[in-house]
């Protein structure tokens, strides 16, 4: 009896580590399991497609079509083809529209509402946030419309003045067309961010710039954008790898005009070849050279303004 | 940096009064203007839809773009009974992969960042790599995989093929792990320990009602991101009546390019279909802690 009592502690000072041991895997268990099976194991399974490929196997006319081993030739095909790179390059061209207008209109809304006293910015903080609640191919469906010429309120107006139509979703307006629809639904939310970023900033800050006569803009530009330089870093990597998968607005806009491509941009053209063509291994290829590029992107990105933002402070 | 990720996001901050600055400043108009057009800019699309779905289809095309249109009840009535009601099981499914997915993926998160702020554990900086990895990888381009794998288990073409890769999402446990680390204190942890509480007690009484506001948050991102989500549906299922709202008015749009007669029914479902979202927005807006996103870089 004794014997038990004296036990007892050592066997419970025993249990309790194991269980503070087992208790954090039971708690990342089911985010594990959907981790490997949704993320892990589509990985590995895209990474297998893209080295595996239909060859005619046997000779002469009788020749069967085999799936086998083809090496890299799924990524010379992806790299030699022109309309996937000429889809990274329309990709560029929207990018590089889309994420600085978005980042800077974001910033510049964000900065004006954090100004002293400034009326209706509560009504305007929260209009600006509104198109997030859009969904991005219903956001592409509002603004097709507001750019197809017979419903366009733009056009109406140069049609009462006698002028003539203006097309918007042709030639190189286009691109910026596209990337109003992504800039549109992008502005509220990163504005919420870089605001709340800013707001975290204690208000002594300012004070003594303030005593010293600095304007608002000088407290904007020298103190308020470094300060919030963590939530710039975090928005351009959401807008970049926003940018990376755009794919729902140039398909919705595809109906609307026949300047979009069924391979307009990466995304739609490894659609393409994936249920349209049929060729799996092709558009696996494609998929992990995307990934792998927006990775490669976002790493140096960090790097880059990292040493930057945290360099300094 | 605590203060920082506990400031709320919509209510002012007390040191709002301290930051007036000298009483003697004029109020200035040019910062007013500038928010006043871009509120503008993002209010007239939600205002041309509103409008537009009140016309009929001859007016659409024909009368001033901000005239409203005497059609409104017709197209409502078009809408609803558009495919046998098929826009209401649009709507419902949405619910459905965006209500659901978004529940289960806040409690999976918060279970595995609460895990990796609060205990020390072997392999646990190689998990942490890995969801950073998840974050910074496009999920989208495993899509085509993930059909792939779907149809080889007999899923593919079914509610699951939508709903189980939603569940998933790095960036919420990422979320999650920044705000356990900075809510919940290890002392009443310890506390809770020392009173004889198991790691699944400490987990539900102590720590998840200290949680409820990062779990909101995660909750709203991830229900809108579902609730936006196109590729995936548009993928995985075959089925018109299993589509999400997305899907389902693309494909009335992309056959609206034969009949234009469809075209009202688009702008007339858009309408109905960003109506909740934006109410839900407005709703739970001071609920939102996005300090966590902002903050959550330094963490």
């Amino acid at each position: 009896m004794s014997a038990e009592i004296a036990a007892a502690p050592p066997d419970r000072a025993r249990r309790r580590p194991r269980s503070r041991w087992v208790a954090p895997y039971t708690f990342l268990l089911p985010a594990g399991i959907l981790f490997i099976a949704f993320l892990a194991i589509p990985m590995v399974y895209a990474l297998y497609l893209s080295f595996r490929g239909l060859r005619v196997t046997g000779d002469g006319p009788f020749g069967v079509q085999e799936e086998t081993w083809v090496g890299l030739s799924n990524y010379v095909a992806t790299f030699t083809d022109p309309e996937f790179l000429a889809g990274f390059g329309r990709l560029a061209i929207y990018g590089a529209i889309a994420v600085p207008v978005t980042l800077g209109l974001a910033l510049t809304f964000a900065l004006l509402l954090d100004l002293p006293r400034v009326r209706g910015a509560r009504f305007a903080r929260t209009a600006i946030f509104i198109p997030y609640a859009v969904p991005g191919v219903i956001a592409s469906l509002l603004w097709g419309f507001l750019y197809l010429p017979s419903t366009s309120p733009a056009n109406w107006l140069l049609g009462q003045l006698g002028l003539p139509e203006l097309t918007v979703l042709d030639g190189g307006i286009l691109f910026g067309s596209v990337a109003n629809i992504a800039i549109w639904s992008g502005v509220g939310f990163n504005m919420i961010i870089i605001y709340t970023s800013l707001r975290g900033i204690p208000g002594d800050v300012y004070e003594a710039a303030r005593i010293d006569g600095a304007s608002e803009w000088d407290i904007a530009y020298r103190i308020k954008i470094p300060l919030v330089g963590p939530a710039l870093v975090l928005t351009g990597l959401f807008a970049l790898i926003g940018t990376l998968q755009v794919y729902g607005e140039p398909t919705t806009l595809r109906p609307m005009t026949n300047a979009i491509s069924q391979t307009w941009v990466p995304l739609m053209k490894i659609y393409r070849d994936a249920f349209v063509r049929d060729d799996l291994s092709l558009a696996a290829a494609s998929s992990v050279v995307l990934a792998l590029g927006t990775l490669v992107l976002s790493v140096l990105l960090l790097r880059i303004t990292q040493k930057r933002t945290f360099g300094e402070s | 940096m605590a203060t920082s990720t506990v400031s709320p996001l919509t209510r002012p901050l007390p040191t709002a009064a301290a930051r007036l600055g000298p009483p003697a400043r004029p109020r200035r108009i040019w910062p007013s203007l500038v928010l006043l057009i871009g509120a503008l800019y993002c209010l007239v699309p939600v205002a041309w839809v509103v409008i537009a779905s009140t016309k009929s289809n001859s007016e659409l095309f024909t009368t001033f773009t901000f005239a409203p249109g005497s059609g409104l009840l017709d197209n409502l009535r078009d809408l609803f009974s558009y495919g046998g009601g098929q826009f209401a099981q649009w709507a419902l499914n949405s619910l459905i992969f965006a209500g659901f997915g978004s529940v289960a993926c806040t409690l999976i998160s918060t279970m595995a960042g609460f895990a990796l702020a609060k205990y020390t554990f072997p392999g646990r900086q190689i998990v942490f790599y890995a969801i950073l990895g998840g974050v910074l990888l496009p999920g989208i381009t495993l899509a085509i995989p993930q059909y792939l794998l779907m149809s080889e288990i007999g899923l593919a073409g079914s509610y699951w093929s939508v709903l189980l890769p939603s569940l998933i999402s790095p960036f919420g446990i990422y979320l999650a792990r920044v705000y356990a680390g900075a809510a919940v204190p290890s002392e009443t942890m310890e506390a809770a320990r020392i009173d004889g509480a198991g790691d699944a007690r400490v987990f539900s009484a102590i720590a998840l009602p200290m949680l409820v506001p990062g779990m909101v948050t995660i909750f709203l991102l991830q229900f809108v991101s579902i609730w936006n989500n196109f590729l995936l549906p548009f993928i995985m299922l075959s089925d018109e009546r299993m589509y999400p709202l997305t899907v389902g008015l693309y494909t009335l749009l992309s056959k609206g390019s034969g009949t234009p007669s469809l075209y009202s029914l688009a702008i007339i479902g858009a309408a109905v279909a960003i109506i909740p979202l934006v109410v839900m927005m407005l709703v739970l807006q001071r609920y939102w802690r996005l300090d966590l996103i902002s903050g959550g870089l330094k963490g």
